[in-house]
């Protein structure tokens, strides 16, 4: 009788043990697998519209002036919306993102979640976004090697946003001003467009958060096509 | 456990074995697509925003 006890009981540790490590299989895996080749089609279901679609919207052509800002989508989109694309050629040339609309699970499972009531892309103020480090696609996987000046390029409908990367730290998820509108100055009146992006961190951890902050170099007509900021680095 | 379960499937051992391998398929695929991205959900091991 205890024998028999014994041996259900190991029966199902050991069953137990093998579905523990499904998960993390599951987790670390199969969510890149199926969250990757989404956001791949994401991103290209959004080049095609953009490519099909008729001229800007009324917005009073963004005269040809150098000067960044003038934000092409004024209005935030309805979450779970891709809006964007981002580049980082330091994580290869091949990178590209689609940003969704919202930072919940969902949304970051379907590419970079933009914080609704942040800036859009080359606005005065700041764009932040957060991305997953590890699993469902994990588009930052790489974010702790960007080094300042490494070029964030964001593509709307209308147009590229360079930006360039200033500074990185690392915070509690508890510190929400890393999203202010200037950057870690709650409250201030902002003058500038920055890009956050936010991160978990250590790696496989939820207890920190890894930050970079990227300054708008530069923005472009997408009818000028690509930036030359889009050239892979050494 | 696992030997009453092979007790009770019927047919031969290779009929038996294909029964086994349908059934361990089935609760793999059961979860992937329902028990863990539930569970998941709730660990929030690599949650990546701030102020959640």
């Amino acid at each position: 009788m205890i024998r028999r006890a014994v041996g259900v009981t190991g029966e199902l540790l050991v069953t137990a043990g093998v579905l523990v490590l499904l998960f993390v299989v599951w987790q670390l895996h199969w969510t890149d697998l199926t969250s990757g080749r989404a956001q791949a089609a994401a991103v290209d279901a959004l080049q095609e519209r953009w490519a099909t679609a008729p001229a800007p919207t009324a917005s009073a052509a963004p005269t040809a002036s150098a000067a960044p800002a003038v934000p092409d989508v004024d209005q935030s989109p309805p979450t779970g919306d891709a809006f964007a694309i981002t580049y980082v050629p330091r994580f290869g040339s091949d990178y590209a993102v689609p940003v969704v609309e919202g930072i919940g699970a969902e949304e970051l499972q379907d590419g970079i979640g933009h914080y609704p009531g942040t800036a859009m892309p080359g606005e005065v103020g700041n764009f932040a976004i957060a991305g997953h480090r590890v699993t469902y696609g994990k588009p930052f996987h790489r974010v702790a090697e960007l080094q300042e000046g490494d070029a964030v390029v964001v593509a709307t409908a209308e147009r590229w946003y360079t930006y360039r990367v200033r500074r990185h730290r690392i915070v509690t998820p508890s510190q929400v001003e890393i999203t202010a509108p200037v950057p870690d100055r709650p409250g201030e009146q902002p003058t500038e467009a920055w890009l956050t992006m936010t991160a978990c961190h250590p790696m496989y951890s939820a207890r920190q958060r890894y930050i970079v902050y990227a300054q708008l170099e530069s923005s472009q007509d997408r009818a000028d096509g690509p930036p030359a900021s889009l050239a892979a680095v050494g | 456990m696992y030997a009453w379960w092979w007790r009770v499937l019927p047919g031969p051992w290779w009929v038996r074995l294909l029964l086994s391998l349908l059934a361990a398929a089935g609760v793999v695929l059961l979860c992937f697509t329902v028990v863990f991205p539930a569970v998941a959900e709730h660990l929030a091991v690599n949650d990546a925003t701030v102020g959640g």
